[in-house]
C-alpha cells in the first residue's frame, strides 16, 4: 500500500511538474520544473527496484544536462519568452502548420489511447511489486550491454559523436579559422 | 528494562542519525574556527582571540550576529528561486552524508546483541548517490547567482555551472578506478577491501595503487567545493562576493555552511576511498571511528592550508586544465586501472 501511494505521489509530481515546464513563460522556472520532473521520475525508478536506473538519471539528466540548459540560459538572460504579443506573420502560426500539428497532436492521442485499450496488465505491478526478477546489479546491467545489445550501444556513441562534431561545425564562426 | 529491548535498536539507530546530523553542524561550526585560526597561524598573526578562551567560541559569536542581521531580498530578484536557493544547497549538503559510512561494526559496548554497522543508510550503490546528490548541490549556487538580479552574481552562478560540469568528470572518473579496484560501488564495501597490511607494515590502502587517481580526486573535489585555489563563483577581487553578493542574514549563512558540510563529505569520501576508512593500527575494530575522524581532520586541515597557501587561478586557465590535464589524465588512469585488473584477474 505504502508503494501505491508513492507511486500515485511521484506520478503526479511527475506529470503535473512536466505538465508546467510547458506552461512556463519563463524559461528559469522551466528548467527549474523540468529537474523537478526528473526528480520525481528517479524516485518511480526505485519503486521499479533500479537504483542504478534511478541514480543515472539523477547524475546525468538533472545534474550534467540541465546545468547546462541551466547555464545557456542564464548567458542569454531571456526573462521572458517573447510569446506576448501575438505575431500573425510568425512562421509557426500559419492555418496549415497549424492544421499539421493539431493532426500529429491527434495522431498522438489515439496511439496513447489504443495502447492503453490494448494492454490487458494494466492493474499488476511490475519488477519487485509483480514477483519479477530484480535485474538491479550493476555488474549484470554492463554484461548486458556490452554483449546483448552491443549493437545498439555502439550505434548511440556513433550517433552522438556525430552530433558533437555537427555541433563543433555549425557553432565555427565562418572566416574565422 | 525488558520493556525497552524491542525498540532499543531503532532506538540506537535513530540516535545515529541523529548525532550524525549534528555532527556536520558541529563540524562546519569547527571548521569555521580552525579555518580563522590556521589562517591566522599561516599569516603570522592570533586569529580571533577575544571570545570565549583562545576565541574558541568564535563560531558561535559569528552565526549569533549572522541570525539577528536583517533579511534582504533586491527589489528585482525573483522572489521564489532567490528564497529556495540557500535551502537547496544546504539540503543538497546534508544529503549527499547519508550513504557515507562512518564506522565499522559495533555493539556499543555491549548495549546491543547484535552488532549495528556505524552509517546512516547501505545502499548497493552508495557512491554514485553520493555523487548524485552532490552535483545537486550546485542548483543552489546557480540558482542564487541568477535570481538575485545582480551582475557580479550572474557571473559567479555562471562560472559555477561551467566550473562543476568540467571537474564532475574528471572526479567521476577518477571514482571509478576505485570501483574497478574494489569490484562495487557500494563504499562500506570498498572500505572493507582496504583492511589488512602488504608485507605486514603497508596497509592495504587504494592509495597506494591509485596515487594519479587520488590527487586528481583531491583537485576536482576542491573545485566542485568552490574552495581556494578554484573559488571562481566567489572570487571577491573580480565579483565582490560573487553568486551570494545579495545574501544576508541565515540565508547568507546557510551557503558558507553548505560548503563547510560540503567539504566534510568529500575528506570522508576521500577517507572510505582511498584511506582505508575506518580501518588503522593501534586502535580495536570496535573503536574504528576514532580513525576516521583523524584521516577526516587531517584532509579538512589540508584543505584549509591550501586555501591560505596557494594563489586563485585564473578562470580560463581552470577551464584548460581541467579538460585539457585533468580530465584526459584520469582517462589514462582508468584505462590503466581497468587492463590492470584485468591481467591480475585472469
Amino acid at each position: 500500500m505504502p508503494e501505491t501511494i508513492t507511486f500515485y505521489v511521484l506520478s503526479a509530481l511527475a506529470i503535473g511538474a512536466s505538465a508546467l515546464v510547458i506552461g512556463q513563460r519563463n524559461p528559469m522556472y522551466s528548467v527549474m520544473l523540468l529537474i523537478a520532473s526528473f526528480g520525481a521520475l528517479s524516485g518511480l525508478y526505485i519503486l521499479l527496484d533500479a537504483p542504478f536506473v534511478a541514480v543515472a538519471q539523477i547524475i546525468i539528466y538533472a545534474g550534467a544536462i540541465m546545468v547546462l540548459f541551466l547555464f545557456v540560459v542564464m548567458l542569454l538572460n531571456a526573462p521572458q519568452e517573447d510569446g506576448a504579443g501575438w505575431d500573425r506573420l510568425h512562421p509557426l502560426r500559419q492555418p496549415g502548420v497549424a492544421r499539421f500539428g493539431l493532426l500529429l497532436a491527434l495522431l498522438l492521442v489515439t496511439q496513447l489511447g489504443w495502447a492503453l485499450a490494448r494492454s490487458t496488465s494494466l492493474d499488476q505491478g511490475v519488477g519487485v511489486l509483480g514477483g519479477g526478477a530484480v535485474v538491479s546489479s550493476v555488474r549484470e546491467l554492463g554484461r548486458v550491454l556490452f554483449t546483448d545489445y552491443m549493437f545498439a550501444f555502439e550505434a548511440t556513441s556513433v550517433l552522438i559523436l556525430v552530433a558533437m562534431v555537427g555541433a563543433v561545425v555549425l557553432a565555427r564562426q565562418e572566416g574565422k579559422s | 528494562m525488558d520493556f525497552l529491548a524491542p525498540y532499543l535498536r531503532p532506538g540506537v539507530i535513530g540516535a545515529v542519525i541523529f548525532v550524525a546530523f549534528n555532527a556536520l553542524i558541529i563540524a562546519s561550526a569547527i571548521l569555521v574556527l580552525a579555518e580563522r585560526k590556521i589562517m591566522g597561524f599561516i599569516q603570522q598573526r592570533y586569529g580571533p582571540y577575544l571570545t570565549g578562551p583562545h576565541g574558541t567560541l568564535q563560531p558561535i559569536a559569528d552565526i549569533l550576529k549572522l541570525l539577528f542581521k536583517e533579511e534582504l531580498r533586491p527589489k528585482g530578484a525573483d522572489k521564489w528561486l532567490f528564497t529556495l536557493a540557500p535551502v537547496l544547497s544546504i539540503v543538497a549538503a546534508f544529503t549527499a552524508f547519508a550513504t557515507v559510512p562512518f564506522g565499522g561494526e559495533t555493539t556499543f559496548f555491549g548495549l546491543l546483541d547484535e552488532p549495528i554497522k556505524l552509517g546512516i543508510a547501505d545502499v548497493n550503490v552508495g557512491l554514485l548517490v553520493v555523487f548524485a546528490v552532490t552535483s545537486m548541490g550546485v542548483y543552489g549556487i546557480v540558482l542564487a547567482g541568477w535570481s538575485s538580479n545582480s551582475k557580479y552574481s550572474l557571473m559567479g552562478g555562471l562560472r559555477a555551472s561551467a566550473q562543476m560540469i568540467s571537474y564532475e568528470l574528471a572526479y567521476a572518473t577518477s571514482i571509478a578506478a576505485v570501483v574497478l579496484l574494489a569490484g562495487s560501488l557500494s563504499i562500506r564495501e570498498i572500505v572493507d577491501g582496504q583492511s589488512g597490511y602488504w608485507f605486514g607494515v603497508l596497509p592495504r590502502w587504494f592509495l597506494f595503487l591509485q596515487p594519479l587517481g587520488f590527487i586528481i580526486y583531491a583537485i576536482a573535489g576542491v573545485a566542485e567545493t568552490n574552495r581556494a585555489p578554484f573559488d571562481f563563483p566567489e572570487a571577491e577581487q573580480e565579483l565582490v562576493a560573487g553568486y551570494n553578493t545579495e545574501y544576508s542574514s541565515v540565508r547568507f549563512a546557510l551557503f558558507p555552511q553548505a560548503e563547510y558540510i560540503n567539504m566534510t563529505t568529500m575528506a570522508a569520501v576521500a577517507t572510505d576511498l582511498y584511506l582505508g576508512g575506518w580501518h588503522g593500527p593501534f586502535i580495536p575494530a570496535e573503536y574504528g571511528w576514532i580513525w576516521f575522524l583523524l584521516k577526516v581532520a587531517f584532509i579538512l586541515f589540508f584543505y584549509i592550508w591550501m586555501r591560505w597557501t596557494v594563489p586563485r587561478y585564473r578562470y580560463d586557465q581552470l577551464m584548460q586544465f581541467g579538460w585539457k590535464w585533468l580530465f584526459p589524465a584520469s582517462v589514462l588512469n582508468l584505462l590503466v586501472t581497468a587492463a590492470l585488473v584485468l591481467y591480475f584477474n585472469a
